[in-house]
């Protein structure tokens, strides 16, 4: 068995303008750098895109914020881009915003094929508007949905030829999740490796849930807010 | 005389108990961790994935793999874990978080928060705060009392939109320390120099007032 692809142009082969499809990180940190340029490039458009950031101007999914790729977003937290900003209040894009820890267990629940499960973030407020809710332990939640995509691009330090992944630090994030509710999903890593070098207590992802993997090249991993101690 | 925004922290600080896991929002929250007390631990959660926050990096140590919530460069500490969004809000939801401290735009006496959204004017979404308030065991708020305008932020009902209802425990302002009773706000501290009369005048709804109120320590 081998996932292996060439680049990031290989691994996005198959997806169709209209496509909804998932991008892993938080912010800026562990985005699949490689992955957004390849879908730049291709000129995709009216895609939806779920991801619990959106980027910044020139940067990450800025890039195909600017060149109106995407015609929906499936956030929770979209500050630190003016693009966004504009394109939402004229009316060019739509967006759909969900509180983030139900946004990563829409994600997880999708992957695990839980269609449906209750939680109590928004509930009273304008998130839980038109759901269903049901009171548990004498609290009210509100009914959300799994979620799954064409495809699903994550990103993670270290991967093999089988598609395990290892995520560094606080790059896991939605990756994680995201990876497991793709049709089909993208890996791109800094270090790929044969199959075998990983020790299996360290994967995070196992590689059932990837389809497509790649080393990624010239990773920028741009800070978003580079804060020092005095 | 009123508090600044470290006054306010230092004050949330004396809340904090040996062995709690704390989730601190961004702003006058985050300063908090300024103020633990020494002969205490507490460790701090992150919602994109870590427990255990260290301080700000030195200077040209700053890793892009390791930011908190606000997207500003961290580190760890001896202890620290890694872990998804998913298990991060596993962690939040199932009310395995002591305490958490947010900002708001808006709190009322029925412990009702708006914190993400102003119609019209921002639009940026609510990230992991409506997750947050709607699960943690306790929730305190670090506000200051009124806005830019001097109008009231605590009040009998919120005008801009909700992050989540009956869940704020206690506000930590400028001026005074509130609880949220069954009953409504109960003034349990008033800064130091700051008469209870200023806090009744700048309050957007009744305060139950019991004997004397007395000065927070700082």
């Amino acid at each position: 068995m081998n996932k292996v692809v060439k680049d990031a142009k290989e691994a996005i082969l198959g997806m169709e303008d209209g496509q909804t499809f998932m991008l892993g990180g938080f912010g800026l940190c562990g985005i699949p750098e490689n992955t957004i340029n390849a879908l730049v490039d291709s000129g995709l458009k009216s895609l939806i895109c779920i991801s619990n950031n959106a980027g910044v101007d020139d940067f990450g999914l800025g890039l195909l914020l600017k060149k109106h790729q995407i015609k929906k977003m499936i956030s929770s937290y979209v500050g630190e881009n003016s693009e966004f900003e504009r394109q939402l209040l004229s009316g060019e894009l739509d967006v759909d915003l969900i509180p983030q820890g139900t946004l990563a267990e829409r994600l997880r629940a999708g992957g695990a094929g839980i269609p449906a499960f209750y939680v109590p973030a928004g509930y009273g407020t304008e998130v839980g508007e038109g759901k269903e809710s049901r009171m548990f332990n004498g609290k009210m939640h509100l009914l959300e949905y799994g979620l799954t995509a064409d495809f699903a691009v994550v990103k993670a330090w270290k991967g093999d030829t089988m598609g395990n992944l290892v995520y560094r630090d606080t790059a896991n994030n939605f990756n994680q999740p995201m990876a497991m509710a793709g049709k089909i999903t993208i890996a791109e890593v800094e270090i790929l490796v044969e199959a075998g070098e990983i020790n299996p207590n360290e994967i995070h992802t196992p590689g059932i849930f990837v389809q497509r993997i790649f080393q990624g090249t010239d990773y920028e991993k741009r800070i978003e807010f580079e804060t020092v101690r005095d | 005389m009123s508090l600044d925004k470290n006054g306010i922290a230092q004050r949330i600080a004396q809340e904090l108990k040996d062995g709690y896991y704390v989730n601190l929002g961004i702003g006058i929250p985050t300063l908090v961790a300024n103020y633990v007390p020494e002969n205490i631990d507490v460790v701090l959660q992150s919602e994109n994935g870590l427990l255990g926050i260290g301080p700000f990096p030195e200077k040209g140590k700053a890793d892009p793999d390791l930011i908190n919530a606000g997207k500003q460069t961290v580190t760890t500490i001896p202890g620290s874990s890694f872990f998804d969004s998913s298990l991060s809000f596993a962690m939040i939801r199932g009310g395995h978080v002591d305490l958490t401290v947010l900002g708001a735009f808006e709190v009322t006496d029925k412990g009702d928060i708006s914190s993400w959204k102003i119609p019209g004017k921002m639009v940026k979404g609510m990230g992991g705060a409506m997750d947050l308030v709607a699960a943690a065991k306790n929730i305190i708020v670090a506000t200051t009392h009124t806005d830019r305008a001097g109008n009231p932020k605590l009040k009998t009902s919120c005008t801009l939109p909700l992050t989540g209802i009956n869940c704020v425990k206690k506000i930590v302002t400028d001026l005074a320390v509130i609880e949220v009773s069954d009953k409504g706000f109960r003034l349990v501290e008033r800064a130091p120099g700051v008469s209870v009369e200023e806090i009744k005048e700048k309050t957007g709804a009744p305060l139950i007032i019991e004997g004397d109120v007395p000065e927070m320590k700082l």
